[in-house]
């Protein structure tokens, strides 16, 4: 995308970060994530939402063809587990571990501890305000812009 | 007291002195309106938002004068037409509600002990919750399952693990209530099989499918099929039980989801009503008599956090369905024009921040339910938002019922707030509004056009957007969240885990089974279904005969699938 969201500290136009807000696995709660997903939009983003029931298959796909900065994965089934592994280990597959592997959700102290050990980025719970991830985004995308 | 308060206080003592010199029959020193209009005007409001949880303006005072004009037979009586002050006329004097917890997780042996727990403490009636492949009708051995099996409910995919679910426990004598909707002709087939090798016929069984398809393309997401086969195997559901299960409640039409999707008060009332009526005129051009069928609908809604607009919404909500039951759709049987609800404390009201305060937040919205009249009632533990409940948490979430029922008095007599200024007035408010949007949904053409075209789906979304704004932006208190944090506000407390194991057993549990039944009958019902699918014969008998050959949840999907396709929701934010 070429369009703008006024100069960075540089006065370079910076580009906009793109997302994808994705719900893997059978669960239909997804009011966390169209709020999210509105809340990224609202704060400049370019928001891609993939719908519900979706595979790690089908979000790793939709992230490379997207051409995606971020997934933000949106899991209150209980199976966070399985899919955050899952989606990290295809989008290293697709060559694409570059992307920013975040979310949200009901997912217990001990296993977010657990997910982000193993490389996932941060995970926030209930409650935790829209701006406060949309700051976390915005730092990691500078800081991955510097170090590129 | 400041200077103008004080003036205004001063000339209205001297106007009541007047009247006494006068004679005047005012005399007495009587307040009138005016005068605390007045009187208000001098004084200052606190800095506070002063609207419901759904964003509705509240006056500071209401008096007889919101109710000028109020038609008295509006509020009427207990168990009388419109029902506003209850579907039944002695209400919690002759029978409490039903304490009934959603309960389910693991294996149907993990989720059976916990039942048994459960009536050991108490309860009196079971509610069955079901693992995500479950609710998407897919097996515990299929490849879109992987790590959700038993998770978050109970994992059954054939009638042998509904026969384990209630092993030990009298199906003709406890009530079963079960949230499953997509697949839900097929799991009530699995459930009246399970009966009938309990010895128990379909006349006998109690309780409740969730059932309501409509919902589920508006808010919580668990469908399979499109929406006309599933409205038709709904309608076959309402059909079967009316001549063979009278005492089954075939559908709970719920405007739980829908709230704690995001919607407002009265776009709940009005969704889920307007969804309750669409059923109706379903199975009235299904050629059924509305009498046939009425009677047995049962609603389910969403208890939150704002005390007097939920208990309005139960009332408006009777009368709104009983007027439209007579006056529409020309129901005669005064059982087809009482509605009957199950209540739900609002999950997406518990905080994750200092857990223990959504015990509080719990024991309110359970005593709105109460106050509104629920027949039935869950409650909601303090811990999940963390993860599944844990039985200390389960248990005291059923105390607070008991400690409700049994000790504040609430349950002594019948609709104690009728006639409140302000819950009178906010239950006309809610009725007027429910009213006008079943108008813009009639400009749709009806709830299935507004489905296809993403409305419900974007009206829902835009409150959800709304009262996140107001909780970020601190408008609205949330005690833990925003305004009276502590600093570390996660505070660690035991949470259920479902062991991976359990997905391991129940694949292996399925493999078993399909090793061990007559895979020709299998085959032989599952195509009598297919074929049946393609006509407008009744499924339901030819579903049973599936379920009682063992075959899976998933295969009969599948059987009826093909004939059906699935259904696509429209993806927007």
């Amino acid at each position: 995308m070429t369009s703008t969201i006024g100069g960075g500290a540089s006065g370079v136009p910076e580009r906009k970060i793109r997302v994808l807000v994705a719900k893997p696995g059978l669960d239909g709660h997804d009011r966390g994530a169209k709020v999210i997903a509105s809340a990224f939009r609202d704060a400049g983003f370019e928001v891609i939402y993939t719908g519900l029931h979706q595979t790690p298959e089908m979000i790793v796909a939709a992230a490379v063809q997207e051409d995606v900065d971020v997934v933000a994965m949106s899991v209150l089934s209980g199976a966070h587990m399985t899919l955050f592994p899952r989606v990290q280990e295809l989008l290293a597959q697709a060559g694409a571990d570059h992307v920013l592997l975040t979310g949200g959700g009901i997912i217990p102290e001990e296993d977010v501890r657990a997910l982000e050990a193993r490389g996932v980025g941060k995970l926030f719970g209930p409650g935790t305000p829209t701006t406060t991830a949309i700051a976390y985004i915005r730092d990691w995308f500078a800081a991955s812009q510097k170090a590129s | 007291m400041s200077t103008r308060e004080r003036k205004v206080l001063q000339r209205q003592k001297e106007r009541e002195a007047r009247l006494r010199d006068a004679g005047s029959e005012q005399a007495t020193p009587a307040a009138r309106v005016e005068d605390w209009q007045e009187l208000r005007s001098t004084l200052p409001e606190r800095d506070a938002p002063f609207t419901t949880v759904s964003g509705r303006p509240v006056e500071p005072l209401y008096t007889e004068r919101d109710r000028a004009g109020a038609d008295p037979a509006a509020i009427g009586l207990p168990g009388f037409f419109p029902f506003t002050r209850g579907p039944y006329a002695t209400m919690y004097r002759t029978r409490l509600w039903t304490m009934r917890q959603f309960a389910g997780f693991a294996t149907a042996q993990d989720t059976n002990a916990r039942y048994k727990y459960l009536l050991d403490h108490g309860q009196t009636g079971l509610s069955v919750a079901f693992d995500f492949p479950t609710l998407m009708g897919f097996d515990s051995d299929h490849p879109r399952s992987l790590g959700e099996v038993g998770v978050c409910g109970v994992a059954i995919s054939s009638l042998a693990d509904m026969e384990r679910l209630f092993e030990g426990i009298p199906l003709d004598q406890v009530s079963v209530s079960m949230t499953i909707n997509g697949p839900a002709i097929i799991l009530f087939c699995f459930f009246v099989a399970a009966a009938e090798k309990q010895g128990v016929a379909a006349e006998a069984i109690r309780g409740t499918a969730q059932n309501d398809i409509l919902k589920e393309y508006q808010a919580q997401h668990a469908w399979v099929f499109p929406p006309e086969p599933a409205l038709r195997c709904i309608v076959d559901m309402f059909a079967w039980c009316s001549e063979h299960a009278p005492k089954y409640n075939p559908i709970s039409i719920s405007g739980y989801h829908i709230r704690e999707a995001g919607a407002t008060a009265a776009q709940e009332l009005a969704f889920t009503l307007r969804n309750g009526f669409e059923y109706v005129e379903r199975g009235i051009a299904r050629g059924l008599d509305v009498d046939s069928f009425a009677p047995r609908l049962s609603f389910f809604f969403d208890v939150h956090n704002d005390f007097f607009e939920e208990i309005a919404k139960l009332r408006a909500a009777r009368r709104i369905w009983a007027r439209g039951m007579r006056e529409r759709y020309g129901a005669k049987d005064p059982e087809s024009w009482r509605l009957r609800t199950h209540a739900q404390t609002a999950g997406v009201t518990l905080t994750a921040q200092q857990a223990e305060n959504n015990i509080v937040r719990v024991a309110y919205q359970a005593m709105a339910a109460a106050l509104g009249g629920t027949q039935s009632l869950h409650t909601n533990s303090m811990d999940e938002t963390l993860a599944l409940p844990t039985e200390k948490a389960v248990r005291i979430a059923l105390r607070t019922q008991q400690i409700l029922a049994h000790e504040s008095g609430v349950a002594n007599t019948i609709d104690p707030l009728a006639g409140s200024y302000f819950v009178e007035t906010l239950t006309d408010q809610l009725e007027k509004d429910a009213l006008e949007i079943f108008a813009e949904i009639d400009e749709l053409g009806g709830v299935v056009p507004g489905i296809e075209q993403g409305w419900f789906q974007q009206q829902i979304a835009m409150s959800a957007m709304r009262q996140q704004r107001e909780v970020e932006a601190g408008e609205r208190v949330i005690v833990g969240v925003n305004d009276f944090t502590e600093g570390s506000e996660n505070i660690e407390i035991e949470t259920l885990r479902i062991d991976p194991a359990v997905e391991r057993r129940q694949v292996a549990s399925m493999a078993e089974l399909r090793a061990r039944r007559d895979a020709a009958r299998v085959q032989s019902t599952l195509a009598a279904l297919t074929e049946a699918s393609r006509s407008r014969e009744n499924l339901v008998p030819r579903i049973l005969e599936c379920a009682r050959a063992y075959a899976t949840l998933y295969e009969i999907r599948h059987a009826m699938e093909s004939v059906f396709g699935s259904y696509k929701e429209p993806v927007f934010f």
